[in-house]
Parts: C-alpha cells; sequence; structure tokens
C-alpha cells in the first residue's frame, strides 16, 4: 500500500464509523434507556430487523422516507410494549422474553417484508462533511446522514434528562432498587413498560436507518447481529448515554475495516473482517464484565450482570 | 373421642403409597398441560393471523400434518429434522439446568460440522477405514462444539460475562470462521457453485438406520437425551448440577465446584451441537458450507423451552418441531406463503409459551394440600 492508499483507507475508516454507527447508536441508546429502568431487553435485534423492514416497507409505499422512519419507530415500540407487558407479569425471565422477541420480530420482519426485497425504496438524503476538500473520493466517503446527528442529539439530552429531570430521577431510582420506587409511590411496572416502548421505538429508527441509508436496501441478510451487539454495548458504555454514543462510533469504525479494505483491493480474509465487530465486542465483554467500575455504575434491579 | 385419635393411626403402606404417585402425576401434569395449553393458544393466535391474511388455517394445519407426519415418506423426513433438533435442543437444556441461557448452539452446529468435514480430507485422500473416519470425525466435532459453548461456561464463571449474549457472538464468530476458510484456503475447487469444503464422498457418507430413511443422527440423539436425563437425575454430578442451578451460593458454601461444573454442562452441552454438526455434514451435506447455518440452533432453543429443559421431554417437542419444518417446503408452494411463516409461528409459540410461565402455581387441580415440603 502506497500513502494515498493509507488516506484512503483512513477516510473509508473515519466515513464507515460515522455511516455504521448510527444503528448502533440508536439501539445501544434505546437498550441504555430500558436498562436504566431495570430491566433487560435482548429482543433489540429483533425490533432493528422489523424496524428496518417497516421502514423500507413504508418509504416505498408512501413515498416518504422520513415517514418510513417515523413508521419504524412505532413498529419498534410495539415490540418494546409486548416485550414490556410480557415482562411485568409474575416468574416470567425478560432474557428469555428478549430471546423470544429476537426471534419473533425477525419472523414477522421476513413474513411481511418478502414482497419488499425487491423494489428500491426512496432513500434518506445525506450531506457531505467532505464536501470542502473539493476531493470526490473523500467527499463521498464522509456522506452522513442527519439521523446521525438526531442520534447524537438524543444522547446528549438522555444524559441530561437522566441528571436534571423528574422523570430521569424516577427512571434511575426504579432502576436502583423497586422497593424505594414503590415507597415513593411509582409504579415500577409502569416505568419499565414505558422505557421499554421508547427503547423500542429508537430501536426501530436504528432498523430505518440500515434498509433507508446504508447499506440502503431491504434483504433478510440486513442486520447480523446489530442489535445484539448494542446490547453488549450498552455494559461496556457503562450505563452512560454519552459514553453509548461514543461507543458506537468505536464500534462503526470496526464495521467499516472490511469494506474500507475493500476499497483498496484487499480482499484477502475479507470474513475474517466482517468477524472483527463480534470479536471486538466479546473482547470488550471480557473486559468490561469484571470490571469494579462497572460493578459501581449497573443499575442495581438488572438481571444481565448477576 | 375416637375421632380426634384416628388421624394418628399410620396410613398402610400402599395408600401412602397411590398418594405419593397422585401427588406426583398431579405435579407433573402442570409442566404437561401449561405447555400445551400454551402450543394451543399460540396455534388459535397464528390461525386468527393467517383469517387475517385471508388464508385458510385449516389448510395450513392439514397441510403440516401431510407434510410432516401424513405419510412415511413425511415421517421420515421429519425424523431426519428432528435428530439435530434434540441435539441443539439438549444445547439449550443442560445448560440451563445449572441456571445458564445458553442461545449458541447454532455456533456449535456449525463449526462442529465443519470441524468433522476437514478432519475427513486427510482421511479420505488417504483411503482411511469408513468407520475409523466416521468416528474420528465424530469426535472432532464434538470437541469442536464442547470447546466452543465451553469458552462460553468458562467466561460466565471466571470473568462474569452474560452468556446469552456471549453465546450468540460466538454463533456470529463461529460462522465467519468456517466462511473465512470455505471461501479460501479449504475451497473445493471443484464445486464453482457455493463454496464448500472437499466432498467427504457417499462411500463415506453414514447410512440411515436399518429399515427407515434416517440417519443414525436420530438414534445418537434420543441415546443422549435417555443418556443426559440419567445423568442428570440419578447420580452425584446431576444432583450437584441441580444445587448449583438453584442457588450457586448455597452450591458454594457446601464446597460443590461451580465454576468447574458450569464448564463441563457447557461442554457436554457444545458437544451435542457439535454432533449435530458432524451428522448434517456426514449424513445429509457431505460436505460443509453455509447451508449448515440452517437454523436448526434457533429452532432448538424453543424445543428447550417447552420441554422445560428436560432432556426426555425434548425428544417429542423435537419431533413435534420437525414435523413444522419439514412441511416448510409444502405450505410455502400451496398456501403461496412466505418461508418465514414457520418463524412467525415459531417466534409467536415462544412468545406465548414464556407468558403461561406465569400460570404456574395459580390452578389448584395441580396444587395438592400439606405437600408443599415434598417434590
Amino acid at each position: 500500500m502506497n500513502e494515498s492508499a493509507y488516506i484512503i483507507v483512513l477516510v473509508a475508516l473515519i466515513g464507515g464509523a460515522l455511516r455504521v454507527s448510527t444503528p448502533f447508536m440508536f439501539v445501544a441508546l434505546g437498550e441504555c434507556l430500558t436498562e436504566k429502568s431495570g430491566r433487560v431487553n435482548l429482543g433489540l435485534e429483533g425490533t432493528l430487523v422489523l424496524g428496518a423492514m417497516t421502514g423500507y416497507a413504508i418509504s416505498y409505499n408512501s413515498g416518504s422516507p422520513w415517514l418510513g422512519v417515523l413508521a419504524a419507530g412505532c413498529a419498534g415500540s410495539v415490540l418494546g410494549a409486548m416485550h414490556g407487558y410480557i415482562c411485568k407479569l409474575p416468574k416470567v425471565n425478560d432474557i428469555a422474553v428478549g430471546i423470544a422477541m429476537m426471534l419473533f420480530g425477525t419472523g414477522v420482519a421476513f413474513f411481511f417484508g418478502k414482497p419488499y426485497i425487491q423494489p428500491s425504496a426512496p432513500q434518506l438524503t445525506s450531506f457531505s462533511l467532505g464536501a470542502w476538500t473539493g476531493n470526490k473520493e473523500i467527499a463521498q466517503a464522509l456522506q452522513i446522514n442527519p439521523l446521525l446527528l438526531v442520534g447524537i442529539a438524543v444522547g446528549l439530552a438522555m444524559a441530561w434528562a437522566f441528571a436534571n429531570t423528574k422523570w430521569g430521577l424516577i427512571i434511575r431510582m426504579t432502576g436502583d432498587s423497586a422497593p424505594s420506587a414503590k415507597a415513593m409511590g411509582v409504579s415500577v411496572d409502569l416505568v419499565r413498560f414505558l422505557c421499554t416502548t421508547a427503547g423500542g421505538f429508537l430501536a426501530g429508527i436504528g432498523g430505518a436507518f440500515l434498509s433507508l441509508f446504508y447499506p440502503g436496501s431491504w434483504n433478510q441478510g440486513l442486520s447480523s447481529g446489530q442489535g445484539l451487539m448494542a446490547v453488549a454495548l450498552v455494559i461496556f458504555a457503562r450505563w452512560s448515554p454519552i459514553r453509548c454514543v461514543i461507543a458506537a462510533l468505536l464500534f462503526g469504525a470496526a464495521g467499516a475495516i472490511g469494506p474500507a479494505l475493500q476499497s483498496v483491493g484487499i480482499t484477502q480474509g475479507y470474513y475474517f473482517y466482517n468477524a472483527a465487530p463480534y470479536i471486538l465486542t466479546l473482547f470488550i465483554m471480557i473486559a468490561s464484565a469484571g470490571s469494579k467500575r462497572a460493578a459501581r455504575d449497573v443499575p442495581g434491579e438488572l438481571s444481565i450482570t448477576k | 373421642m375416637a375421632d380426634i385419635a384416628e388421624p394418628l393411626n399410620p396410613p398402610s403402606m400402599a395408600s401412602k403409597h397411590w398418594d405419593d404417585l397422585s401427588i406426583r402425576l398431579r405435579r407433573g401434569a402442570e409442566f404437561v398441560v401449561i405447555p400445551l395449553l400454551a402450543l394451543a393458544i399460540s396455534a388459535l393466535l397464528f390461525s386468527i393471523l393467517l383469517l387475517v391474511l385471508g388464508k385458510s388455517p385449516i389448510e395450513f394445519f392439514q397441510l403440516v400434518e401431510r407434510g410432516g407426519f401424513g405419510t412415511a415418506f413425511s415421517l421420515q423426513n421429519t425424523l431426519q429434522r428432528s435428530s439435530p433438533l434434540i441435539l441443539t435442543a439438549l444445547c439449550v437444556a443442560l445448560p440451563a439446568r445449572i441456571g445458564l441461557v445458553v442461545i449458541g448452539g447454532e455456533g456449535a452446529l456449525v463449526l462442529g460440522g465443519f470441524a468433522s468435514a476437514v478432519v475427513a480430507i486427510p482421511l479420505v485422500t488417504g483411503h482411511a477405514p469408513v468407520f475409523l473416519t466416521l468416528c474420528l470425525m465424530a469426535i472432532a466435532g464434538m470437541l469442536i462444539g464442547g470447546i466452543w459453548i465451553g469458552i462460553v461456561g468458562y467466561l460466565r464463571y471466571a470473568r462474569g460475562v452474560n452468556e446469552t449474549i456471549s453465546s450468540l457472538l460466538m454463533t456470529y464468530i463461529g460462522i465467519a470462521i468456517m466462511n473465512f476458510f470455505v471461501e479460501g484456503s479449504l475451497r473445493d475447487l471443484a464445486n464453482p457453485n457455493k463454496p464448500s469444503t472437499m466432498p467427504i464422498g457417499d462411500a463415506y457418507m453414514v447410512g440411515p438406520m436399518p429399515g427407515t430413511d434416517v440417519h443414525w443422527g436420530l438414534a445418537a440423539g434420543v441415546v443422549l437425551s435417555v443418556a443426559l436425563y440419567i445423568l442428570l437425575s440419578r447420580t452425584t454430578f446431576g444432583f450437584a448440577v441441580r444445587v448449583a442451578g438453584g442457588n450457586a451460593r448455597a452450591a458454594l458454601a457446601q464446597g460443590l465446584p461451580v465454576g468447574k461444573l458450569i464448564v463441563i454442562c457447557c461442554a457436554i452441552a457444545g458437544a451435542c451441537a457439535g454432533l449435530a454438526g458432524f451428522f448434517e455434514v456426514a449424513a445429509i451435506q457431505g460436505r460443509a458450507n453455509a447451508s449448515l447455518a440452517a437454523g436448526y440452533g434457533y429452532t432448538g432453543i424453543l424445543v428447550a423451552f417447552l420441554a422445560r429443559h428436560n432432556p426426555l421431554a425434548i425428544i417429542p417437542v423435537a419431533i413435534l418441531f420437525g414435523g413444522i419444518v419439514a412441511s416448510g417446503g409444502l405450505i410455502e408452494r400451496r398456501m403461496g406463503l412466505p418461508d418465514a411463516t414457520v418463524l412467525v409461528l415459531q417466534g409467536l409459540t415462544f412468545v406465548v409459551l414464556l407468558m403461561s410461565e406465569t400460570l404456574y402455581g395459580r390452578f389448584k387441580i395441580f396444587q395438592v394440600r400439606g405437600a408443599a415440603d415434598r417434590t
């Protein structure tokens, strides 16, 4: 590789990080909200896929990609509400329900999404961060989507709300100690139901980004574990929305390694680079699971780290 | 005074025996009736979905019956498919007994199948004896599968890594590893259509069991289910596993090697899924390629939960779902439904089944007064 190839790879990595990270960001923020309230929703992988399908289908039928994004969020919140309601029943394990919702969401998305594999739906518009360089390749690589900015804004807003608002305090209290929330007259089940539903909404939007911007089509192999990795990311981010955003960007870069190297003609070990995000996630989980800082920051009611 | 003294009379041995039996039956009935109820409700909900879509639910279930169980051919097809389901369900059930939710059976199956196909390459080209080759292939598959899920158990115990997430991540990694080799250094260049390893050849394939078209994987699955049932319910090891699954802290206080038990359980579980991969390669596909990741590992999760992680109950549940999976093609052709129909039915069943967990202990008919201290 010569020098210009390095620059192309670097720009592709940055551009890839900005593009690939958005679904991670939305799912991680959704999961962060849910887990802050003391419940785990492992089913966000299914929510992501269903959101992608719904967003694509609505965008195709209505001609408006933003309507698709909204519909994807709504589909996600339906799945989130189902999860929230089922976990409210006594003796039901939220991890198992998450697995079931993952299979259910994926199945429903494949079932209703079959007619939409062929046609192409209107895509979300984007703008380029690299237009000022005048270099066409760089401008192309640094295409970013407004949803990325929305995701960052949501992350900042969540961090602010957790620290400064009454609702933020209620959610944190429910997550840390259900008995004290009950003592304050808060309905624990209602708070968790709302948080899971809102988390599903965010994850659904992440799905719409997959089908409506990058990679920008609907097929059955669209999401391969992004939703799951985002759930793992929340542990790494120690339940802080801002760290969720940063971790998502890091993951986006890891996911962009394969395509970036491919863009300069290195195809050797393509499948290995495809595995890179999963391996990275696993190592991050190993590194962060036993850490003292994670043990300090974890919401007390959470079953995922016990 | 006689009416007070009467209960002090010891009951005869025979009636005590019958009491015990009736208590056990009533208790056991709860674990059968509630899952059956969940199955019935999900069938009902699925029928409503079909009606909304303008399809006939009666036709659907008739096709499941015909495509899965109706004829000798379809029944054998079903049994063929239930063999990997039994083995991958065991991969979920065994860790579940020690309190772990492991859902990585798909990855262990894929890598186990891949490992046995790789081991076969030098043996087949060297014309090694068939039986020896198959044994080595099976051992390779079980070993790799066992290591794969064993890692998940080790990470859980040693580092506190959540086993549900890590096992699913390991599945993605496993599939990527197989693709890496199958597309690269181990690719059979004689087969340009689909990247695969070198075929093991007809002479080395596992044949059907005598009198049937069903391969030996079914027998292996049934034997392993029975063996693991005995291991869990009749041995000291099984007792230790159940204690650790009930309360890990109490088990540690009793001096049980909880970490070792977790890793062993996960390794046996992974070996079962790896064996499923071996049979998929040696009895069905003849080579390792992307078709190994056919979703048996995911259906196995549902099978294990429906069977309440009881190895014996896994067998009938796996046959039922083997039939549903087997009739998928027929349903797709006859009713014009997408191939994901079976996935929707499975997902719905899973959700309803987990909701039904809340019913345990709610029905008076299953409760036996004064028997709370017996189990």
